[in-house]
């Protein structure tokens, strides 16, 4: 299981790989909007915990149609199920190597963004907080829209409609964790509801997505 | 150990292509399916192979102790032969790389990405997987496709190791891969025949 995953950084890394597709988009959001808004600080201020989930939300859309669909290409995924790995641990460490490339690098350069947005300095703890907890749960739901999406071509637009609407709750309370955190408030109770969809999207969805990958492999 | 298919029927988008086949294949042996383009081959070695639930019938042989080289051969185009073959090898636990490079004749291109090989290295590298999966039945789906004439002597050399180390294998080909042990199963008389009532879904098209 360790191989696959060196496997996937390794891929990520090299020529083509994708690495730093989620990052510069996310770099290209926070830019545009203060330009877009207007430089009033106040209104920045008032909208950037939203706009940073949303540009973390879309950034990590952005590179799940290949998580499998490359593999299904090749042939690997036909040789991955009849390997030793279960095909259940195989989604749950390609949902890991595509949050390590893809979610921690967006949690790592939210603050510095986050001063282009005018943040409150408050809620900067929170944000690097709430985008390390909460993108786990992108990684896997788009890996489970990813898995049911796998031997369609061009099953990106799908994918989307698929995994956007289970982004909601996880945009909702971790954007409420940033806004609270920055006005002043106690921003624990959606923190947890949005660990709590974390953690059960970890648990559950590699057996979902397990399922998916099965039947397109028919 | 043993393989033993028996009364089985596969379909493949929903039709029964194949009805009823039964073979036995013990270690040593290899069994080669002789059958025209669009019979169902792949579709047999795929549900031999566990990749799809059968319709009907039952394969005795766990998936644990069986590999699949497919059309596809799962190479990674930016990783290198070693790196290719290396991820296969630890993936089942294998060790044996630099062995497996050598008997499929890779060693002058160990280093190099998979997407600077030509057709037929690309094809040796995939078959030298088999090499390193430590199974016990390989199950082979035109294993020959874009090798030269050396290359398929030197690959049925590895099959005919494989068989002397009480390995089996299960092929589809169409060319002789001079392994004159091998059997042969004609996939002719299994060819399903169509219902003649598809169900709504039939009659409704």
């Amino acid at each position: 299981m360790i191989a696959l995953l060196v496997r996937d950084l390794k891929l990520a890394f090299r020529a083509g790989g994708g690495f730093g597709l989620g990052l510069g988009f996310f770099l290209i959001l926070t830019v545009l909007v203060p330009l877009g808004v207007g430089p009033d600080a106040s209104t920045l201020g008032l909208i950037a915990p939203g706009i940073l989930w949303i540009g973390a939300l879309l950034a990590s859309l952005l590179s799940l149609d290949r998580l499998f669909a490359l593999d299904f290409e090749d042939g690997s995924l036909d040789l991955l199920a009849t390997s030793p790995i279960p095909l259940e641990a195989v989604v749950a460490i390609k949902a890991l190597a595509h949050w390590l490339t893809t979610g921690v690098p967006l949690a790592l350069a939210a603050p510095v963004l986050a001063i282009l947005l005018n943040l409150p300095v408050a809620g900067y703890g929170m944000l690097v907080a709430s985008l390390a907890l909460g993108t786990p749960a992108l990684s896997m739901i788009g890996a489970f829209g990813a898995a049911l999406t796998v031997g369609l071509k061009r099953g990106g637009l799908l994918l989307s409609l698929l995994v956007l609407p289970l982004y909601v709750p996880t945009l909702v309370f971790g954007a409420q964790a940033v806004t609270r955190a920055a006005a002043g408030f106690d921003p624990v109770t959606p923190l947890l509801l949005m660990s709590g969809i974390t953690a059960a999207s970890v648990a559950l969805l590699p057996f979902a997505a397990a399922f998916a990958l099965r039947i397109n492999l028919r | 150990m043993e393989l033993s298919v028996s009364n089985l029927t596969c379909a493949r988008g929903g039709l029964p292509l194949l009805e009823g086949v039964s073979f036995r294949l013990r270690a040593g042996e290899a069994l080669v399916l002789r059958a025209p383009n669009g019979a169902g081959k792949t579709t047999l070695l795929r549900t031999i192979a566990g990749l799809q639930p059968p319709l009907e019938g039952e394969v005795s042989c766990p998936p644990e102790q069986i590999t699949y080289a497919a059309h596809a051969d799962g190479l990674k185009a930016t990783l290198t032969v070693r790196e290719n073959l290396g991820f296969w090898a630890s993936i089942h636990g294998q060790t044996g790389v630099e062995a497996a490079i050598n008997r499929m004749n890779l060693a002058s291109l160990a280093d190099r990405q998979a997407q600077h090989l030509s057709a037929g290295q690309k094809r040796r590298l995939g078959l030298a997987r088999l090499l390193v999966t430590g199974r016990w039945l390989w199950i082979l789906d035109e294993p020959t496709v874009s090798l030269d004439t050396a290359s398929v002597a030197l690959f049925g050399g590895v099959v005919r190791e494989h068989l002397a180390q009480g390995g089996a294998a299960l092929m589809a080909t169409h060319i002789d891969l001079g392994i004159p042990e091998a059997a042969m199963l004609d996939l002719g008389p299994f060819k399903a025949r169509i219902p003649a009532d598809l169900g709504f879904d039939g009659a409704f098209l």
